[in-house]
C-alpha cells in the first residue's frame, strides 16, 4: 500500500464527487457541474473518467480499464497501474470478473450485468456545442427543452453525404427529456446505452458528470425516413471469426493487405480460448 | 371592426436615467404594415427590441392575439412560451443577415430549422419545404446546400427572410432589412416583401431610417425622435403633410436625384 489516501482523491473530494453522481443518476443525461481536481496526468487522458472512479472504488473492487476497446494500450495501462499503486485494488483485463470498469471510446461486447459500473471518459460533455457556442445559451435550450438544432446537424449531414455521416459521439435523448452526447463510442455502441449496469460520465477539463442508470430508455436522433443505422466494418473478425461486433482495420502491408480485428481484444481472445478461428489466424492452431 | 393582432400600450424602457424609448402606444391589425422612422438614437430599435421580447420594457403592456390563448400580454407569458410564439408566430429579420443566420450551416438547414424546431422529422418534406422558400425569395434551387458564406449581402438578406417566413408567422418584426444593401438590390429586396406581406397577409412592423422604404411598404407611419412618438399617422398622409417639425426636417432632407 502507498502513502496516498485510498484511490488518491482526498475524502471530502470524493464526497463531492459522489454527490454530483448522485445528482447525475437523479436526472439522467443531465450534465451536473462538480469542481474537478488537477489530477497527475494530462487533460485529454482521462481526468473526468479517473475522477469518477476514484469516488465509485472500494477495497474489494475489481477494476478494469478499457482504451478503444483493447487493455493493453498507454492510456489503459497508465490508469490501471494508478489505481493499482494508489488504491490496492485488484485488477483484471476480463470484462466478466471486473466490478468498476473505466472505458474510452467503446462498451464492452460481453453484455454487463447489475452489479457492474461503467465510467466513461468525456473530452466535451455538451452535445450542441459546435452548433450553438454560447454555454449560457445551450444551458437554456436544455432547460426549455429546443432540441430542434440538434437535427439540423443530422440535416446537415444527409444533404452533403446522402446519409447520417455522424459515426461516433453520435447524439442520444435519455428517458424522453436531455439530449446527452454518449462520449466518442461508435454508434454501433448506441444500442448498447440500454444495459444493466449503472453508466456515469467525467469530463474533467469541462467539469461536469453525468449519468445513465440502468434500464433507463436511451434513443438515438434520427429522421423518418432516415432511421438511426448502427453500422460496423461489413467483414468477420480475422482471428475470433466474429460477425457481430464491432471491428478495427488495421493495414498489415504496404501493397493494400489489411485485417479486420475485433477492437475488444478481452472478448475477441475470450472467443480465441474458446476455439473460434478466423481467416488469419494461425494455421496449425486451427489444425488442432 | 377586427380585433388588433398586437396591441402596445405605455411602453418604456429607461437606460438608467436616460429615456431609451417611452409613452409608444399603438394597435396594429392584420395584414397591416407599420413603419417606424426617426434619425439614429431615437429609440426605434429600442422600441423594436422591446416589443419583439429581446429587451425587458419597464412598463407597459404587449398584447398579442395568440392562435390558442387568446389575446395575451407577452410579458406576463413565461419564458418557454416567449420563445416558442418567436419560433413560430413571430419572426425577426436582422439588419445584417450574419446575425439572424447560422453562418456554418447550409441554406436549407438555415431554413429548415424553424421546422426541425416545431418537430418536423421527415428529411424529405423539409428538404421541400426549403427548396419551395428559397424559389419564392428568388434563390436558385442548386444553392440549397451552399453555405451563407458563399452568397452576396441581398441573397444573404433574402435568405434570412425564407427562413424566418417558413413556419408562416404573423407577425414579422424587421430591424432596417435594407441596411447595407445598394439601391437595385435594395429595390428588388423591397419588391420582394411586398409581395410576401400582400400574398401572406402578414403584419408587420418595419424599422428604418429610410423614408422610400416605408412610403413602398408601409401602411401607417410613426415618426420617433429622443424617445417619444412625435408623429403617427397613414404614410402618405405623414409624408406628404408633416405637423410636425422634426418630421418637416426629415421629409425635407432626403435627397432628390
Amino acid at each position: 500500500m502507498s502513502d496516498y489516501n485510498f484511490a488518491y482523491l482526498d475524502e471530502q473530494t470524493k464526497r463531492m464527487i459522489r454527490r454530483a453522481i448522485l445528482k447525475g443518476v437523479a436526472i439522467p443525461g443531465y450534465q451536473v457541474p462538480f469542481a474537478s481536481r488537477e489530477m497527475p496526468m494530462p487533460y485529454g487522458w482521462g481526468t473526468g473518467g479517473v475522477q469518477v472512479s476514484a469516488a465509485c472504488l472500494t477495497p474489494e473492487d475489481t477494476f478494469k480499464v478499457i482504451d478503444q476497446g483493447a487493455d493493453d494500450t498507454t492510456n489503459a495501462v497508465s490508469i490501471r497501474k494508478f489505481f493499482e499503486f494508489t488504491a490496492g485494488v485488484a485488477v483484471t483485463e476480463h470484462t466478466g470478473e471486473a466490478t468498476v470498469i473505466q472505458t474510452r471510446h467503446r462498451i464492452p461486447e460481453e453484455p454487463l450485468r447489475e452489479d457492474q459500473i461503467l465510467v466513461y471518459q468525456v473530452p466535451i460533455p455538451e452535445p450542441l456545442r459546435f452548433l450553438e457556442p454560447r454555454e449560457t445559451e445551450t444551458r437554456k435550450m436544455h432547460a426549455l427543452e429546443e432540441y430542434g438544432l440538434m437535427h439540423v446537424k443530422l440535416y446537415e449531414d444527409i444533404s452533403r453525404h446522402g446519409n447520417i455521416a455522424t459515426s461516433y459521439a453520435y447524439p442520444v435523448k435519455v428517458e424522453g427529456r436531455y439530449v446527452m452526447d454518449p462520449s466518442p463510442i461508435p454508434k454501433f455502441d448506441n444500442p448498447k446505452l440500454e444495459m444493466a449496469a449503472i453508466q456515469l460520465f467525467g469530463a474533467g477539463r469541462e467539469q461536469r458528470i453525468y449519468a445513465i442508470p440502468p434500464y433507463t430508455q436511451v434513443i438515438s436522433l434520427d429522421f423518418e425516413d432516415y432511421p438511426f443505422d448502427p453500422s460496423k466494418a461489413d467483414h468477420p473478425c480475422d482471428l475470433c471469426g466474429a460477425e457481430h461486433t464491432y471491428l478495427d482495420e488495421v493495414i498489415i502491408d504496404d501493397a493494400g493487405g489489411r485485417m479486420f480485428v475485433c477492437s475488444d481484444t478481452d472478448y475477441c481472445a475470450g472467443r480465441q480460448a474458446d476455439g473460434h478461428r478466423g481467416r488469419l489466424s494461425p494455421i496449425q492452431e486451427a489444425a488442432e | 371592426m377586427t380585433n388588433p393582432l398586437f396591441s402596445v400600450r405605455d411602453v418604456a424602457k429607461y437606460y438608467g436615467g436616460r429615456i431609451g424609448c417611452a409613452d409608444v402606444s399603438f394597435d396594429l391589425y392584420p395584414g397591416e404594415v407599420m413603419g417606424i422612422v426617426g434619425e439614429s438614437g431615437s429609440g426605434k430599435s429600442t422600441l423594436l427590441n422591446c416589443l419583439a421580447g429581446h429587451l425587458t420594457p419597464d412598463a407597459g403592456q404587449i398584447l398579442f392575439d395568440t392562435r390558442t390563448g387568446g389575446v395575451r400580454d407577452t410579458r406576463e407569458m413565461s419564458e418557454p412560451e416567449r420563445r416558442m410564439l418567436s419560433r413560430t408566430d413571430w419572426a425577426f429579420v436582422h439588419q445584417h443577415a450574419r446575425d439572424g443566420l447560422r453562418m456554418s450551416v447550409s441554406a436549407g438547414g438555415n431554413v429548415g430549422e424553424r421546422l426541425m424546431a416545431v418537430g418536423a422529422r421527415r428529411y424529405d418534406t423539409i428538404r421541400a419545404q426549403a427548396i419551395d422558400w428559397l424559389g419564392r425569395v428568388e434563390i436558385d434551387e442548386s444553392r440549397i446546400d451552399d453555405r451563407p458564406t458563399a452568397f452576396s449581402g441581398g441573397m444573404q438578406q433574402r435568405l434570412q427572410i425564407a427562413r424566418n417566413l417558413v413556419t408562416g408567422p404573423r407577425l414579422v418584426f424587421m430591424d432596417e432589412p435594407t441596411g447595407g444593401l445598394d439601391v437595385s438590390v435594395q429595390a428588388r429586396l423591397l419588391d420582394l416583401l411586398r409581395s410576401l406581406v400582400r400574398e401572406m397577409g402578414l403584419s408587420a412592423i418595419i424599422v428604418t431610417h429610410d423614408l422610400a422604404v416605408v412610403r413602398l411598404l408601409a401602411d401607417r407611419l410613426m415618426v420617433m425622435k429622443s424617445g417619444y412618438v412625435v408623429e403617427a399617422g397613414l404614410t402618405d398622409q405623414v409624408l406628404d403633410d408633416p405637423q410636425h417639425a422634426y418630421t418637416q426636417l426629415l421629409v425635407s432632407s432626403v435627397l432628390q436625384v
